[in-house]
């Protein structure tokens, strides 16, 4: 196997740049590894090898013409299937946008294009980013690189398997309530959910507005950065986009925790996480400690109610975002007497349990005499939760905790028992509530071999600040990011 | 009893105005506004809500509804936002309608209106508030509703055009109210330029509400919706056929169905579209892909010191001021032709001058030629032209008609006109004498009877002269060398 794969894109970007390989080299050698891979763990929906060794050589042309090239100048990178790309099937892994070629490129699409960047498959997820394992696709069930008997969380699971398994070092995820970081810490790799505007959601098919996020997965801290740097700044296209340019996330990566102040959340300490995961914990709270942080308990005390106000805003915002398909314009349609009928028929058989499931609680949630017990309610425990953070980060720069309950789950083990599953991203949804960044990074594995992470938090624009914490304790845990174990994938 | 229980309700109506704005681009997106075409040649992602597209607000249309807003007398929100109204329709690309819910940009005005007669009254305006407009769907088939359709076409050019809502009070009481009062919107609608606001052609879109009570009861009646009212005429017959069928209903001792009424114009009446159980839960909640709009005081003030004089100030100054009488001033206003008059007035003719000839002579020939009047080929400097050649006796008032004719046919300036046809008043005197004595000659008889006393019939001597002239003596002087001669 080529030593290509499973080195970063920082390293590829040096090795690019003195052409000791060629962007051609690069992708071809991510796209053998797809091959070797993918019938095992099965993140992408789809392959793009034509459009990006096409891209490669334009790249590999370009170079040595002596032009400029972008900042991500031939890294293979993997997208969610819910990110528009012009005239590329892109259907959000449901029946009902099978066969949808959109019209456009999403935004981070052409900024990633702008930078370089080597667009190589489109990953699978959860049907419409609902659902916390990946097994809710209705194309195909993504395992767990470490362990193909389990799930590689979700819904970015496709984008965070692609990515531990060495298919590409990068990959763009969505994260609504942690579908970036609860699969990034399933599959042991970095996954960052930006502050709420930093990175134009133009392009993304709509989960739940207020609360989605583009973010990178990436093996290091670094990658992740880089990434992140290429897609951030606003866009006049998106509303919500924030003013200015992207912020500088890289040249103060290396500077250390030192008087860093760390906030641990004591309401995720004792939400029934698994040990496994709190031991992993308390060790890098020391060693984050002996790196010169000063690490105190800092309480939050409306986090405890996040996950049902996200189960009430989430759904509430699906509902009304889902109703475009309809079979009316794109997409499937299954024929019906009226109109009526033809849009309950192709809605029927479009969409899958969870999305149904979601659509009917939104519905309810929103409708006339159950507003203001519901979707209102649940938006005054998002202003207590915003408030709460506020104050917590009047007395530290950033908060940690677990990013996740427990590591790697069984398929079908959470399956049948929504509300478990609803549990998982326990420790990630106050992030998207308040708007606020937040990243998981690798911590070590527990007793069964499996990857657990820590969530670091910061307030609203303090990537920068967050990213440095998670690279210090990157550099000092250095761990070795290619999955090992019985069941593991075959490493490259 | 039931005649005399008829006498004793009252009207009780609201009307819901849309009006498309005519700004540059879409509510939401970059596509231009434009009428006709190709369909769906005017559309992009935002527009047709394709999946991952977000919505953009138009600064010009927030302008527009702020500006019609303090037109109204309305105050203007200090903060404000966007919802989102969901209900499944094919002319909804993304199924739901982008829209304004609890705070409206603009609230709480009033509009003045004048019926027929003189009588004022003052309409309350609830709110103004802005919305997105929907495809437009055409159902291929016998029924032409989408029910039972072969199929159905939907153009989205029209998806995304901002619609200002105008909500009024239920203060209107009759049918002649009603119209007054839409026509006053229209009327300051279009002095501020926000709209064409063409009832015909759908830019500007009326629903009432009409409703009965006793007379002297505060408690509203049973509330009816009218949609489909296309003109003035039409409004004004929906509001009397619905007072007269719950007018019946209530004295008959019958309930009146809370419910959605259609006109139809050709039948001349109102039918179910559909009754109260049925109307949707559109299920409001705040548009996330959206930032609430806070429109700055100093933007507000700067938009209100550059509103245009108003349609009750111009008609005030020009009946006041100017001399012009209400009717004509009603119809100038109307026909949107008081930016002609006034520039004929900067060009030197009289106001009275000028809006006799706009009013007796372009509005005719607007109306026989099918046109909008103010976009009848003659301009204010025109008009002047033409007023002076009359005035100053170059033609007679029946040529300058003529001129006028010729004019707005495009044959060039009245100078022109009068130059190329020949058309100019004789009123040569030895000229005119030699036409004079022909008359005479030819027509002893009303000669006669002129000497005779009778100064009626030199009448059929002038005809006979400015018969032989073509027209062009000039008709006073005529007069004098006759009756010199005849008496
Ligand atoms: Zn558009």
């Amino acid at each position: 196997m080529n030593e290509l794969v499973g080195t970063t894109a920082t390293d590829l970007l040096a090795l690019l740049e003195t052409r000791a390989v060629s962007a051609e080299e690069v992708t071809r050698a991510h796209l053998d590894r797809v091959t070797a891979t993918d019938g095992d763990v099965r993140a992408l929906l789809r392959r793009l090898d034509e459009p990006a060794l096409d891209h490669a050589r334009d790249i590999d042309r370009r170079r040595g013409a002596g032009e400029t090239l972008g900042a991500l100048a031939g890294v293979p990178v993997v997208l969610k299937d819910n990110l528009t790309t012009r005239g590329v099937e892109t259907t959000c892994a449901s029946r009902i946008l099978e066969h949808y070629r959109p019209p456009y490129d999403a935004t981070v699409v052409t900024r990633l294009r702008a930078a370089d960047a080597v667009v190589i498959g489109k990953a699978n997820m959860d049907e419409f980013a609902m659902g916390s394992s990946t097994e809710n696709s209705a194309f195909a069930r993504t395992a767990n690189p470490w362990d193909l008997g389990r799930v590689p969380g979700g819904s970015s699971g496709g984008s965070a398997a692609a990515v531990a398994a060495c298919q590409a070092p990068v990959a763009l995820g969505s994260d609504t309530g942690g579908s970036v970081r609860q699969p990034g810490a399933f599959c042991g790799v970095v996954g960052v959910k930006p502050t709420y505007g930093l990175v134009s959601r133009y392009g993304l098919l709509a989960f739940a507005s207020s609360l989605d996020q583009i973010g990178p997965l990436a093996r290091t801290v670094e990658d992740a950065a880089r990434v992140l740097q290429a897609i951030a700044g606003n866009d006049p296209a998106d509303a919500t986009s924030l003013p200015g340019p992207a912020p500088d996330l890289l040249s103060a990566l290396q500077d250390g925790v030192r008087d860093l102040r760390v906030g641990v959340v004591t309401e995720y300490q004792s939400e029934g996480g698994d040990d496994r995961v709190g031991a992993r914990v308390r060790d890098a709270l020391a060693r984050l400690e002996k790196l010169g942080a000063q690490v105190a308990e800092v309480s939050v005390p409306h986090v405890a109610y996040g996950v049902a106000a996200y189960y009430l805003i989430a759904p509430s915002e699906a509902s009304s975002n889902l109703s475009r398909y309809d079979g009316v314009r794109y997409g499937l349609r299954v024929p019906g007497a009226t109109t009526e009928e033809m849009m309950a028929a192709t809605r029927e058989a479009g969409f899958g349990a969870e999305v149904k499931r979601r659509i009917m609680i939104g519905t309810y949630a929103l409708s006339a005499g159950y507003y203001d017990a519901y979707y209102a309610q649940a938006q005054r425990v998002r202003t207590l939760i915003i408030r709460d953070l506020e104050a917590a980060y009047e007395q530290c720069d950033v908060l940690v905790g677990p990013t996740t309950p427990s590591t790697a789950f069984r398929f079908g083990e959470n399956l049948d028992d929504p509300l478990s599953m609803y549990l998982q991203d326990v420790y990630t949804n106050a992030a998207n509530l308040a708007g606020v960044p937040a990243v998981s990074v690798p911590i070590g594995l527990d007793d069964r071999g499996l990857p657990a992470g820590l969530q670091i938090m910061a307030p609203m624009g303090g990537e920068a600040t967050m990213l440095r914490v998670a690279r210090a304790l990157e550099a000092d845990l250095a761990l070795d990011s290619v999955p090992r174990g019985p069941n593991a994938v075959e490493a490259p | 009893m039931s005649v005399e229980q008829a006498t004793r309700y009252e009207a009780v109506i609201g009307l819901e105005v849309h009006v498309e704005l005519s700004t540059r681009t879409k509510m939401f997106c970059g596509c231009a506004i434009d009428f006709g075409g190709e369909p769906n040649v005017r559309t992009c992602p935002v527009c047709l809500g394709q999946p991952g597209s977000l919505p953009v607000a138009n600064r010009a249309a927030v302008e527009s509804a702020i500006r019609l807003g303090l037109a109204l007398g309305c105050a203007v929100a200090p903060w404000t936002e966007f919802h989102r109204k969901n209900y499944f329709y094919p002319d909804m690309p993304k199924n739901y309608q982008i829209s304004q819910y609890d705070v409206p940009i603009c609230a709480g005005g009033v509009l003045e209106v004048t019926v027929d007669g003189g009588k004022r009254t003052q309409v309350g305006i609830t709110r103004v508030h802005m919305e997105e407009d929907t495809g437009k769907s055409t159902h291929v088939g016998t029924s032409g509703r989408i029910h039972g359709a072969d199929h159905s076409l939907i153009d989205y050019n029209r998806a995304g055009i901002p619609l200002l809502e105008v909500v009024s009070e239920p203060d209107i009481r009759s049918a002649d109210e009603a119209r007054a009062y839409l026509t006053e919107l229209r009327a300051i609608v279009r002095a501020l330029g926000v709209s064409d606001a063409k009832l015909e052609e759908g830019s500007m879109r009326c629903d009432a509400n009409v409703s009965l009570r006793p007379v002297g009861h505060t408690v509203f009646g049973t509330r009816v919706e009218v949609k489909n009212m296309n003109s003035l005429r039409s409004l004004g017959r929906a509001i009397e056929y619905e007072v007269a069928r719950q007018t019946d209903l209530l004295t008959a001792g019958e309930q009146v169905v809370q419910e959605t009424r259609h006109w139809d114009e050709g039948a001349g009446a109102t039918s179910t579209l559909r009754a109260k159980e049925e109307v949707f839960d559109y299920r409001y909640f705040p548009e996330p892909d959206l930032v609430p709009l806070e429109p700055d005081a100093g933007w507000i003030e700067q938009l209100r010191a550059g509103l245009p004089e108003l349609p009750a100030v111009t008609r005030q100054r020009l009946t006041e001021q100017q001399g012009v009488p209400a009717e004509q001033v009603a119809t100038l206003v109307e026909a949107d032709l008081v930016p002609t008059l006034e520039a004929a007035v900067a060009g030197g003719a009289g106001p009275v001058e000028a809006a006799n000839w706009l009013t007796n002579e372009l509005v005719g020939w607007a109306t026989g030629h099918g046109v909008a009047p103010a976009d009848a080929p003659l301009d204010g400097a025109q008009l002047a032209a033409l007023a002076a050649l009359v005035r100053d006796g170059t033609l007679s008032t029946k040529l300058g008609r003529q001129v006028l004719e010729d004019v707005l046919a495009g044959a060039g300036s009245p100078a022109e006109v009068v130059r190329e046809r020949g058309l100019t008043q004789i009123s040569d005197t030895d000229e005119l004498a030699a036409l004079v004595d022909a008359a005479i000659a030819q027509n002893a008889d009303a000669a006669d009877q002129v000497r005779g006393g009778n100064r009626k019939a030199v009448g059929a001597l002038v005809g006979a002269v400015m018969k032989a002239s073509k027209g062009q003596a000039n008709p006073k002087l005529v007069n004098e060398l006759l009756m010199q001669r005849l008496t």
